[in-house]
């Protein structure tokens, strides 16, 4: 019976572990680095983290289907290479060049993000890509335009001429009420995306092809139209991510977002979203988030260097599903216990 | 145009056609209204494919469906739900990762506007497992439920849709314990009751005669009788199913086998089933030396499961194994294979050949170690070994190069048996050696293991053809439901006895505990 106990503690710890983590960091990073307690820290972490927190919650919905979504980083790259070219140089159509607001550059980038996500679920579901590949090959096309875009120069000062109508673009990256408008979108974000997960049908089929496809197909579940929209899903948040970072930077760089999928990943994945598919959440994933958030700049604080820093987060992911896999083989266990008891 | 009152679907000369197959072969069939439709048959005699077709999860190849007078067709399984035909799948077709409550109504779900009413399923689910008398708790993982729970749970997922008119159950028991297949049977005559009508396939004969209104035999794809359940006797199903055309000649043995040597006792070897129940309970047998021994059973009997404990993939088994009159601990594969075991998998496909290899590399692939030059591979060692083995066999080789794949599905079969027979084994285990050849190709195999046995090879052979393994096997073994119930010799071995064992441990067991 006190066996039994304490496991039931050890599972309670064991599905908090992230947040538990995220705490123990926190606290470790706040002896570690004086300043990191401090409102400017921290504004600059939760900058960060909105980013890798956007990006994270479309990576769920692929994950959870049992995909992969390797394009993000770059889409990040094309859709702020093409936002910066349409505020600095417009739209050339011929002989006419168009100038665009800047709300309707977004409305752009967003939907040319979800082209990008359909594509990648056209190619996984209609061409039987796997997804692993299918994205590879979208990421480097999509870092590809992105330096063709410029011919691999960076798109400065996006401030925008009052005569043709599209200033403001600064806003996405700058505070509200001593809060980045990153940090704002993201949570607008989480929670449309958790009620798609929790509260409506969609949410069921999602996890329902993860958990078991060929049940789900048996059902009735249009599988492959799952598949495509959780891809669309992420294009639509890779979007997000690279307008949100070019603001801030004020600037259009084509190596923007190298590499952010696998932040993307790793908040995932540390929010306990298996790589299975079939299981996951995304307040799981926003702790995630917050967790590669402040590793990646206390360490920096800290004086960590680069390289070290890469070390420490590989090691902090290979722990994480670790420690999922343990939680799995306990909850079996406990399970199977439950079931003895009740005969 | 075909309207019979009493026939709630017709299905007027199906065919499907496989690759390479003809898995229906001009079936007709009519669903009576409000009776339990019975089919049977033999493993892999179309029953499951035609309820597919009814079922709309794959379309005839050749052939109509009328529904009251009028030519259907379903695209898919929601065009099949939309004409009211549920179906519970043979295996289960559940969703481990989500609750109860959501398994239930998955595609029928309860909404406030556009969200989800998680409260109405709940309560749906309690009602609906209520009347199933399994109150299984509906926020409940599914993948937590033991399997008879799990299959509860698939006929709930059926039961709540309002418009049902016919129920396919594709043997909805076979995880069963006795008492839920009493309040299944009650749910049945309740749905009966209000019209509704069953279509049921089940390896157990004795239930169908208790549930069963009607009975349609299939066999090899093609339709062989059908008769009331009341008409008939279970002499009358045994014959049909089994069918009196082909005949093997039975091989004559050289080998005294009353006297010869046991070289392998299995000693009460148990594997307990994931969820509950047992694929292997208490299986003792032995085999001797140069004897053709056979294991007959239905699917699910555990008899790939016996294949699997003596190969080391199944570490988890209990019981005592003597091999060569020594007690034998089986850890792995490989140490299996130096031991003296080699296995001819069932699924040619997929367990036995590597199709991106050539013809020779997958006869040497398990023995390769005995073709080296220090630490290289010797082409030319491997070579004679694979020549000697070719002709052996007689395998129609044009060149050992050539891909696996441009051989016959016969010739790929002893590919697979040379493979076994590189590693020289003393026991040799084939699972189910002629499925998907064909009968020349079976006459040769099973002059193959004849000849291996005359030289002394101690021979397992697994076949759910009757036929097959009455002509080559010295002995028969009989599992059912993981229990062996019988062991035939001589004279005892006839089609009547073997079939009569292999449904001797279904229906009451310890699968349910």
């Amino acid at each position: 019976m006190k066996k039994q106990n304490n496991n039931q503690l050890l599972m309670t710890l064991l599905k908090g572990r992230t947040f538990i983590v995220l705490i123990i960091l926190v606290i470790f990073f706040s002896f570690a680095a004086k300043s990191f307690l401090s409102v400017a820290t921290l504004t600059m972490v939760a900058k960060h983290v909105a980013l890798y927190g956007i990006l994270g919650l479309g990576m769920t919905f692929v994950i959870i289907t049992g995909g992969i979504d390797l394009s993000v980083g770059s889409v990040v790259g094309l859709t702020g290479m093409l936002a910066g070219g349409m505020i600095q140089e417009g739209l050339t159509i011929g002989s006419k060049t168009l100038y665009f607001s800047v709300p309707s550059i977004i409305v752009i980038m967003c939907i040319f993000g979800i082209l990008v996500g359909a594509v990648n679920g056209l190619i996984v579901t209609k061409l039987g890509v796997a997804p692993f590949i299918a994205t590879l090959g979208t990421m480097y096309i999509c870092r590809g335009f992105a330096n063709l875009r410029s011919g691999g120069a960076t798109f400065s000062k996006l401030n925008g001429y009052e005569a043709l109508g599209n200033t403001g673009f600064k806003a996405l990256g700058s505070n509200f009420l001593g809060i980045p408008a990153g940090v704002y979108v993201f949570a607008i974000l989480a929670v449309i995306a958790a009620i798609l997960l929790k509260k409506v049908p969609f949410g069921w089929y999602v996890l329902a092809v993860g958990g078991n496809e060929k049940s789900a197909r048996l059902s009735g579940i249009k599988a492959d139209k799952i598949k495509i929209f959780v891809y669309m899903i992420s294009g639509f948040c890779a979007a997000w991510v690279g307008i949100i970072n070019t603001s801030q930077l004020n600037a259009a760089h084509p190596a923007s977002g190298d590499g952010w999928e696998m932040n993307a990943i790793a908040a995932t994945v540390l929010g306990g979203t298996s790589m299975a598919g079939g299981s996951g959440t995304i307040i799981g994933t926003i702790v995630g988030a917050f967790v590669i958030g402040v590793i990646n700049d206390g360490m920096t604080m800290c004086g960590v260097s680069e390289f070290w820093q890469k070390v420490i987060r590989g090691l902090v992911i290979i722990l994480a599903v670790v420690i999922d896999q343990t939680q799995r083989n306990l909850q079996a266990k406990m399970a199977l216990q439950a079931r003895n008891e009740s005969k | 145009m075909y309207d019979d009152p009493n026939v709630v679907l017709h299905c007027e000369k199906i065919d499907k056609i496989y690759p390479g197959t003809k898995a229906l072969d001009q079936v007709s069939f009519d669903l009576l209204r409000a009776k339990v439709n019975v089919l049977i048959g033999e493993n892999g005699a179309g029953k499951s494919t035609l309820m597919k077709m009814i079922a709309g999860i794959e379309q005839p190849s050749a052939g109509k469906m009328y529904m009251g007078g009028e030519e259907v067709s379903f695209k898919d399984t929601n065009a099949a739900r939309a004409k009211g035909i549920g179906i519970i799948h043979q295996e289960l077709s559940l969703f481990p990762n989500l609750t109860v409550y959501q398994n239930i109504f998955m595609c029928h779900e309860k909404k406030n506007g556009l969200f989800l009413n998680d409260k109405k399923h709940i309560e749906g689910a309690r009602k609906i497992l209520q009347r199933l008398e399994h109150e299984i708790p509906p926020e409940t993982l599914v993948g937590d439920l033991r399997v008879g729970q799990q299959q509860m749970v698939e006929i709930a997922r059926n039961l709540i849709q309002d418009d049902l008119k016919v129920l396919i159950m594709d043997e909805p028991t076979s995880s069963l314990s006795a008492a839920e297949v009493k309040v299944l049977f009650k749910i049945m005559r309740e749905l009966l009751e209000q019209g509704i009508s069953i279509v049921y396939i089940s390896h157990r004969l004795e239930e169908i005669m208790e549930i069963g209104d009607h009975v349609t035999i299939l066999r090899d794809g093609k339709y062989v009788a059908d008769a009331d359940v009341k008409d008939i006797e279970l002499s009358w199903i045994v014959e049909n199913m089994v069918g009196k055309n082909t005949q093997y000649h039975r091989f004559e043995r050289s080998i005294d086998l009353d006297h010869a040597e046991k070289i392998l006792e299995l000693k009460d070897i148990s594997l307990p089933k994931k969820g509950g129940g047992w694929l292997l309970d208490n299986v003792s047998m032995n085999l001797k030396k140069g004897e053709v021994l056979g294991v007959y059973g239905l699917l699910g009997a555990g008899r790939s499961e016996l294949f699997e404990c003596l190969m080391g993939l199944r570490p988890e088994h209990t019981g005592e194994v003597i091999y060569n009159g020594q007690k034998i601990q089986i850890k792995n594969v490989s140490s299996q294979i130096k031991k003296g075991f080699a296995l001819v998998p069932e699924d040619r496909q997929r367990q036995g050949l590597i199709q991106t290899l050539d013809i020779c590399k997958n006869a040497s692939i398990a023995s390769l170690r005995k073709y080296t030059s220090g630490v290289f591979c010797n082409d030319s060692k491997e070579s004679t070994a694979v020549d000697d083995s070719i002709q052996k066999l007689h395998i129609k080789v044009a060149d050992k190069h050539l891909p696996i794949l441009s051989l016959s599905g016969g010739n790929q079969q002893k590919v697979v048996i040379s493979k076994g027979l590189l590693t020289n084994p003393t026991v040799l285990l084939m699972d189910e050696p002629s499925r998907g050849i064909d009968i020349g190709a079976k006459t040769e195999v099973f002059e193959i293991i004849h000849q291996l046995s005359e030289e002394g090879l101690s021979i397992i052979v697994i076949s759910s053809e009757l036929k097959e393994i009455m002509a080559i096997a010295d002995r028969i073994y009989v599992l059912s439901n993981g229990k062996l119930t019988g062991e035939l010799v001589g004279e005892e071995i006839t089609e009547d006895n073997l079939v009569r064992a292999s449904y001797a441990g279904l229906g009451t067991g310890r699968s349910a505990s």
